[in-house]
């Protein structure tokens, strides 16, 4: 079990509100994204969740239980830090086994749990070895190793990934997805890549200065930002955002277009413009074009390689269906 | 080429050389000291007798005989650990607040505790002295440790937080996430990490407690009195006796050269608060 309930939980540092007071329900067994920007409180909600920040005000309840002055080790979550947070002085033994320990288990128990944990993780060669005769990938496996064992009712992930490499990044990804898959723990991941975002999460969970802008599937989100922030946000590379006269014409303070849903056409396009930079990745060329009257160039994705180069002159048309209308709130218009 | 080298020959030879002769002008007094020790008070002002003379254990049989050298010897030991350890077992956990939750006052906390070492000793003597006799503690080993604790209290407080400060606040909330309380955090990972920066540490404070001849001298008499007591004892109306106070002073700084001797390392990593990891 892992249904965790956020109830007007909100969190003051001194004067600064950095959460202000929200809602926010997460089911058993789903996979959870905190994406945002950076400072935008989202690693602030994990570590209220874990109980490592007091929240000033509102509820955490955990499967039915309040646990806003329950202890971090006693709420029965585990968390991976960005830094691993290794013990650097035990083994890889030690460190994994380190929070049954703490529980008083049998020594065999806590010998049988880890060798099992080490096995599913392909740490079996390493376990005598301490986390500085690790690499980065490894280290963060003993991260997940330790986190395993406690059998959480639900996994706290705060950027796990951001100090691997980009290879690194990739595969350790599918490794977490395959845990989520394999044991179907609640899980919460903070991050603040929203490609990472978008490919783990059941729930993705938008945040700006404290707020939630939207809570939804990575597809609701893609297809529907609710507002500007998120239609900015959610996207690689990111949705077109055109306002003024040409967004006055579909009724709309701002139009937002994503760059595969404008079409490169022959001629008599909606929009002429200026190849200013094209980029050719094999699979799909994207190009930025500058269109006369629009403040910023529009990215435009194509499939396969179309040959275009910087300078050409090039018509393109939006399909109106694709179209994202926005008001002069910043809201989706329905 | 060869200037080169004529200069990399020199620089080999010189930096050594002056390296040694500096050495040696530190180290003379000591050598002097001991070499004072195994004379008699007659012979030790002769100069004729520098370096040749017939040396004598007279002044040692007549120090452990005569003046009770192993009381002395064994107060300094009883207040100078006693001392070490209570400070450590105050200072650890309040270096250990201000590192991992400091609050916006720690800065000027820390500030504090180092200005109380600018106050003149000398400025609260009387009052000292007022204090401990009216509160019948005088010439206690009671009051030696808390005083020695209390001079030093600062010094180790400020350099266990440099030391804890190198440790990730992350290792430590890992222990909160893997149920580990205040206590459990300190003994299983900071004690752990920070082992060399709490010996250097403590070793410092013993030093310093060891050689502390202000207070140790002003506030005994005799019961709780320690080697620097017993060395500043050695003064009489006739004058000093070189013999007798060299050979005192050798038995009170021979137990802390040794120690210092076998803890060098320990000790410039200690001085040089952390620089060294």
């Amino acid at each position: 079990m892992g249904r965790i309930v956020l109830d007007k939980v909100s969190k003051k540092f001194g004067d600064v509100e950095v959460i202000p007071p929200l809602d926010l329900t997460i089911e058993d067994g789903e996979f959870t994204v905190f994406v945002g920007p950076s400072g935008c409180g989202k690693s602030t909600l994990l570590r209220l969740i874990a109980g490592l920040e007091d929240n000033t005000s509102g509820d955490i309840v955990i499967d039915g239980e309040t646990v806003t002055q329950v202890p971090p080790a006693k709420r029965g979550l585990a968390m991976v830090f960005q830094s691993y947070a290794l013990y650097p002085h035990m083994t890889v033994r030690k460190n994994i086994g380190f929070p049954l320990r703490m529980e008083k288990m049998d020594q065999a128990v806590i010998d049988a749990k880890v060798d099992a944990a080490a096995t599913s993780l392909n740490l079996t060669d390493y376990l005598d070895r301490k986390p500085g005769q690790l690499s980065g990938g490894q280290r963060q496996r003993v991260a997940i190793g330790r986190a395993i064992v406690r059998e959480p009712s639900a996994f706290l992930f705060d950027e796990p990934l951001s100090n691997l490499d980009a290879a690194l990044r990739v595969g350790m990804r599918m490794e977490i997805l395959e845990l989520h898959n394999k044991l179907k723990t609640t899980m919460i991941y903070v991050t603040h890549d929203q490609v990472e975002a978008l490919t783990m999460a059941d729930k993705i969970v938008v945040l700006q200065a404290g707020v939630i802008e939207q809570v939804g599937s990575p597809l609701d989100l893609y297809r529907a930002p609710r507002n500007l922030f998120v239609a900015g946000f959610i996207g690689s590379p990111k949705m077109n955002l055109i306002a003024g006269a040409e967004a006055a014409k579909y009724g709309a303070t701002t139009i937002g277009i994503r760059p595969e849903h404008i079409d490169v056409v022959a001629s008599e396009g909606t929009w002429q413009g200026t190849v200013s930079v094209s980029e050719h990745l094999g699979s799909d060329t994207f190009l930025h074009v500058d269109v006369e009257g629009f403040s910023e160039p529009l990215t435009v994705r194509s499939i396969g390689d179309i040959a275009v180069k910087h300078g050409d002159k090039v018509s393109l048309s939006p399909r109106e269906n694709e179209l994202h209308k926005f008001g002069a709130d910043g809201l989706r218009m329905a | 080429m060869a200037i080169v080298a004529q200069h990399t020959k020199l620089s080999k030879v010189a930096w050594p050389a002056l390296a040694w002769i500096v050495g040696l002008i530190f180290f003379f007094p000591i050598f002097y000291m001991v070499l004072t020790s195994f004379k008699t008070d007659a012979d030790a002002v002769k100069p004729e007798f520098l370096f040749s003379f017939t040396p004598t254990l007279e002044n040692y049989t007549n120090m452990t005989e005569n003046y009770d050298y192993w009381r002395f010897a064994s107060n300094s030991v009883i207040t100078s650990v006693a001392a070490t350890l209570f400070t450590l077992f105050v200072a650890v956990p309040c270096a250990y607040a201000m590192a991992f939750n400091p609050t916006r006052g720690t800065k000027d906390i820390l500030m504090w505790m180092l200005s109380t070492k600018m106050l003149p000793a000398a400025a609260v003597l009387y009052p000292m002295i007022f204090m401990a006799k009216s509160l019948g503690i005088y010439d206690t080993k009671f009051l030696i440790v808390m005083v020695l604790c209390l001079i030093n209290l600062p010094i180790a407080i400020w350099m266990l937080f440099t030391y804890f400060k190198d440790i990730p606040k992350d290792i430590i909330e890992a222990g909160q996430m893997d149920g580990l309380n205040t206590w459990g955090e300190v003994k299983e990972i900071l004690i752990p990490l920070a082992w060399g920066g709490i010996a250097s540490t403590a070793l410092l404070v013993f030093i310093f407690c060891w050689n502390e001849a202000y207070w140790t001298v002003r506030l005994t008499t005799t019961e709780a009195a320690t080697l620097s007591k017993l060395i500043e004892g050695n003064r009489a109306p006739e004058g000093l006796f070189f013999g007798r106070l060299s050979a005192v002073s050798t038995a009170a700084v021979g137990p802390i050269v040794v120690l210092g001797w076998f803890c060098q390392k320990q000790l410039v990593q200690g001085l040089t608060f952390g620089a060294v990891k």
